[in-house]
């Protein structure tokens, strides 16, 4: 634990100070970890959502159909995507896809002595190895949720529109009517949120691997358990939060 | 002599829990020396160099790098001193996610502002040194284990550092290439006053190019400790039995052939342990 927060200290140090001191991290690399973290996650992250989208339209038409007000679907959908589903199944998609691999990765490079190599070469591996990943995080999960929430919308407007006859206009117009800005955002920093705690997580278990290949697995697991407990947690929270502020 | 030592271990001692891993190393290693650290496996030799590069902190004792203590450094100071020595790790360490080339420029392009054509230029001559021009573009999965080592003491060199660590450099490598890395090593030390520190098994190759040499005691009491120090020559005439059965390489001797403790028949047919 007092790692975990010792390495969330040098993370914000060589984000917001050591750049002004001459010590700059490579936006090269935040880049490369974007495509990494970010862009390889669309397809997964959009059959994700697409699917959320179709299903929840589906039980929500179902169960509105007992009252017949089954023309109400879509503003379950937007809701439920925007403000819980979106940012927690992307989230989980991402800790499936980037943690666990970022957690290996560094693992790795642990085990086979590559993070002591920089270490003697000077390179501190927090700025080399962690920072990129932290700011590639930090950015693409908000983006990848409002993405997801698009996609999902599309998900949920395909049911209205092919069984329940819904004209797209109207869909589209449901929405916009339902969804208040501050849905969008405490989705948004929920995702936030998210992306630090998993990110951090997943680069310190990475980082305090020790004992060749199970100790990489053994890690690996901790690292994707303890980042979905911790994002439930957060939820919760964050959703008490939000009602209690608004 | 004057000058500063290079490296000056007094009184050195690691434990683990109960164990004691190193216990009371004392050396020093001058300005031109290549040292030579033997002993068996499992005697502490990696230990040793991890304290030297500051990977890890002595029970007790005192370690200087060119003549500072590194045992109470903050990182920052212990980075500034890093760039002063390159290390060769046993299995090369390149990073995985770049190329040889990359690998190579790595140390250049984080620690100083070299333009990206020199950058280009130092790795092409340090490349060459080792033999391996042309293949920058290569991924370290791509090139055999004996490459990775020759990029791997490529990389080491180049910050042009005053002192080269190396870990088992020639395990590993065919006896051509041992060689080939033993005369760049003389070369380095003997032309440009390179100061080494070698750890190995490899008793040709620790003879041609060691000037100085120790011993690290195998099993039993003297575990950890220093039981032979001095030139090549003097612990090739050392009496002291272990050392030479392990300059020989004979399989039984003052270091049994053995290391469990415990009886072969009684574990063979049940019986509880005394």
């Amino acid at each position: 634990m007092r790692a975990y927060f010792k390495l969330n200290f040098e993370i914000l140090y060589w984000v917001l100070i050591a750049p002004f001191l001459g010590k700059p991290f490579k936006i090269t690399s935040v880049l490369h970890e974007m495509i990494n973290i970010g862009v390889q996650a669309i397809p997964m992250a959009s059959l994700t959502a697409f699917s959320i989208g179709l299903t929840l339209a589906m039980q929500g038409a179902h169960e509105l159909a007992h009252l017949g007000a089954t023309s109400y679907t879509p503003n379950l959908v937007i809701v439920t995507l925007l403000r819980e589903l979106g940012p927690l199944l992307i989230g989980t998609v991402v800790i499936g896809r980037s943690g666990s691999a970022v957690t290996a990765e560094l693992g790795t490079m642990k085990v086979s002595e590559e993070i002591l190599a920089l270490q003697v070469m000077a390179i501190n591996p927090v700025r080399f190895l962690v920072v990129p990943r932290f700011l590639a995080m930090l950015i693409m999960l908000p983006v990848l949720t409002v993405f997801g929430n698009y996609v999902g919308m599309l998900g949920g407007w395909s049911i209205c529109h092919f069984a329940l006859d819904m004209n797209t206009t109207a869909y589209i117009t449901r929405l916009i009517d339902n969804a208040q800005p501050m849905d969008l955002y405490s989705g948004v920093i929920k995702s936030f949120v998210f992306a630090w705690l998993i990110i951090t997580i997943s680069c310190q278990a990475g980082l305090e691997v020790e004992g060749g290949a199970e100790g990489v697995g053994k890690s690996t697991t901790n690292s994707v358990v303890t980042s979905i407990l911790a994002m439930l947690i957060a939820n919760a929270l964050l959703t008490g939060f939000f009602f209690f502020f608004e | 002599m004057s000058e500063t030592p290079i490296i000056e271990v007094t009184n050195l001692v690691r434990k683990f829990g109960t164990h004691t891993v190193l216990n009371g190393i004392t050396f020093k290693i001058e300005k031109g020396d290549v040292m030579i650290i033997m002993g068996g496996s499992g005697c502490g030799k990696s230990t040793l160099l991890a304290h030297i590069i500051g990977g890890a902190k002595p029970t007790s004792g005192s370690i200087k790098l060119f003549g500072e203590e590194i045992t109470t450094m903050t990182d920052d100071q212990l980075a500034k001193h890093r760039l002063r020595f390159g290390m060769l790790f046993q299995s090369g360490a390149l990073l995985q996610s770049l190329t040889v080339g990359q690998n190579v420029a790595l140390p250049l392009i984080e620690n100083s502002h070299v333009a990206p054509e020199i950058v280009d230029l130092v790795v092409k001559m340090k490349l060459e040194l080792v033999g391996l021009t042309g293949f920058e573009n290569l991924k370290p999965a791509e090139i055999s284990g004996g490459m990775k080592k020759r990029v791997g003491l490529a990389r080491a060199l180049a910050m042009d550092p005053e002192l080269l660590l190396s870990d088992e450099p020639t395990a590993g490598l065919d006896p051509i290439m041992t060689a080939v890395v033993d005369k760049l090593t003389l070369d380095l030390t003997r032309k440009l006053g390179l100061t080494a520190m070698i750890v190995t098994h490899d008793m040709t190759s620790a003879f041609r190019v060691g000037t100085k040499m120790i011993m690290l005691g195998g099993a039993g009491p003297k575990q950890g400790t220093i039981i032979a120090q001095g030139t090549p020559d003097e612990i090739r005439n050392c009496k002291d039995p272990e050392v030479q059965q392990f300059i020989n390489g004979e399989p039984d001797g003052p270091v049994a052939l053995k290391l469990s403790k415990s009886d072969y028949l009684s574990s063979l047919l049940h019986e509880p342990e005394l």
